[in-house]
């Protein structure tokens, strides 16, 4: 077994192991810590395949920042698990239907007939200086313009959306400090300083 | 060097004679890191001793030289103490899933034009990568130290880190804009040219410095930035149960972050090792194989010494400023930042194409 192989077997297992405990752990908190530990293995992968923009992203985006509020979210949630778990068996009969017809479709779509080792020969290793986020660049405002724009506008719009649904103004609040305001104070604003002679101490 | 040593070592198998060279260089690394960590603690007191009129340690060897090998031996002996009910594995992850990640930036940072560990091509990528994950060690140790201002402090650090780091991306996407590479090495090279400071990112890139450098204080979380520790309101905000070695490793990589946030501006903005003096003395003086031409000529002590003035910005706010209050954390960070990187992007990028100046 070459060194590459034993490294990607270590990736895969870590990763897989990760995967299967962010759905059986009790603990929410320790679940969004697997899924970040399996962000992490998977971006280690995608090293291998010579993708470092997109690991790299990876990491950035989805560890860095996604899974940041993700672990802030559920940290702050009292969640009651015995609430969570009442009526296991009146929904297990659906909840298996809809299993079973999402493994059918995932493996229709990334089986061994789209993605198996025929169809998928083993790439060939990039010489030295080829980089891959140059790669991405020449293609990604080129020939996938408007696709990679079409997500930009949608992205905008669930900003927008996320914004507009949590914004609220409270109007019954009696103070409601404005910054710019208060930056620009000055000291002969608000200190006035008075000038007295010292009092008599004669007793 | 680094031939002599593989051929002395010739007599053992490659794979392991490239491991022999790669931890080799990593010690080299880092003892130095650990050692500039421990004195720069010392550094912070003397210096903000003598801004505050006072002397700073000095009991300690001469002029208390010796206070941080002290410090490090206290800290080792102390009891570790586990909060009741703490999650203990966490407990004791946490100070390491921060120091992790601040060590692991480092295996990208060149300082000279061969003195890289790792010379990849998204070097910039990984350094935003590896920082951005800091971050879980403090909403870790937040979470399992089971104490209200234990978490209350990771909270103010979670927000606060994922808000500046949008601004300090931004301030990155600028300099690899200007340098149209992102590899730090390149961008050390994009700012050479005849006339020296002139060709630095410094006066074209202004703005990104500016935000970028207080965003990295922002990240560190150092005054005026300090909420999540915060010791007038959340005591010591989220290593208030920490003791011994797992607090005094929040610290270790409290510091390795400042010394990386400094060299990382040194280098994309006050041009790495180039010496400042290029275009202002002849090139006779700053090439040669002299004392004094190495002296004045490009080299590591110029990144150095660029990486120190920016360490003494980093003690001298917090000698100096009071800090911020939370909401005006928040209104810096997306009002005033964000705005000002995204408007001088779009002038950088028109530069950059309009070919301005002696820069591009």
């Amino acid at each position: 077994m070459s060194i590459e192989q034993i490294i990607f077997y270590v990736f895969a297992t870590i990763l897989v192991v990760c995967a299967t405990l962010v759905v059986t752990l009790r603990n929410p908190v320790f679940c969004a810590l697997a899924l970040v530990l399996a962000f992490f293995t998977s971006a280690g992968i995608w090293i291998f395949l010579e993708a470092e923009f997109l690991a790299l992203t990876l990491i950035l985006v989805y560890v860095g920042a996604v899974m940041v509020l993700f672990l802030f979210v559920v940290m702050m949630l009292d969640i009651n698990l015995t609430v969570l778990r009442e009526g296991f068996t009146r929904y297990l009969p659906l909840g298996l239907v809809v299993s079973i017809v999402l493994i059918a479709e995932l493996v229709m779509v990334v089986g061994p007939g789209q993605l198996g080792l025929e169809s998928m020969p083993v790439p060939i290793p990039h010489p030295e200086g080829y980089s891959n986020t140059k790669e991405i660049g020449s293609v990604l405002y080129t020939e996938f313009l408007y696709p990679f724009e079409i997500a930009a506008v949608i992205l905008v719009v669930a900003i927008v959306a996320a914004i507009s649904l949590t914004l609220r103004r409270r109007s019954n609040t009696k103070v409601f400090m404005k910054p710019e305001e208060q930056v620009v104070v000055r000291r002969k604003d608000r200190v006035r300083l008075v000038k007295m002679s010292s009092e008599s101490n004669n007793d | 060097m680094i031939e002599t040593i593989e051929s002395a070592l010739s007599f053992l198998p490659l794979g392991l004679v490239a491991l022999i060279i790669i931890v080799g260089k990593i010690l080299v690394l880092v003892l130095p890191l650990m050692g500039a960590v421990a004195y720069l603690t010392l550094a912070e007191r003397k210096v903000i001793g003598y801004m505050q009129v006072r002397i700073g340690p000095n009991r300690v060897g001469p002029f208390g030289l010796l206070q941080p090998i002290a410090d490090a031996v206290k800290l080792m002996f102390k009891e570790t103490i586990f909060p009741a009910n703490a999650n203990k594995f966490l407990f004791i992850s946490a100070p390491v899933l921060t120091l992790a990640p601040s060590l692991a930036a480092w295996a990208v940072v060149p300082f000279d034009d061969v003195l890289v560990i790792s010379n990849i091509d998204a070097t910039l990528l990984y350094i935003l990568a590896m920082t951005s994950l800091g971050v879980y060690g403090i909403i870790i140790a937040g979470w399992a130290s089971n104490s209200k201002y234990a978490f209350l402090g990771a909270l103010r650090s979670a927000a606060q880190i994922v808000s500046y780091e949008i601004a300090m991306g931004f301030a990155l996407v600028g300099v690899l804009l200007a340098a149209s590479s992102l590899n730090l090495g390149e961008i050390v090279d994009a700012q050479r040219g005849d006339y020296g400071v002139v060709n630095w990112f410094l006066i074209p890139l202004f703005p990104l410095f500016m935000v970028y450098f207080i965003s990295g204080v922002a990240e560190t979380n150092r005054a005026p930035f300090d909420v999540a520790e915060g010791e007038s309101e959340i005591v010591g905000g989220f290593h208030v149960e920490y003791s011994s070695m797992t607090f005094s490793v929040f610290f270790l990589a409290e510091y390795a972050n400042m010394i990386l946030i400094a060299l990382l501006t040194s280098i994309m903005f006050l041009g790495g090792w180039l010496s400042p003096l290029n275009g202002i003395l002849p090139a006779s003086f700053l090439q040669g194989e002299g004392m004094l031409a190495m002296l004045l000529g490009d080299g590591i002590h110029w990144l150095l010494a660029k990486t120190s003035f920016f360490l003494f910005l980093f003690l001298w706010f917090r000698a100096t400023f009071p800090r911020y209050r939370y909401d005006q954390i928040m209104r810096l960070g997306w009002k005033v930042f964000i705005p000002i990187t995204i408007v001088w992007l779009l002038v950088v990028a028109a530069c950059v194409v309009g070919k301005v100046g002696p820069w591009w």
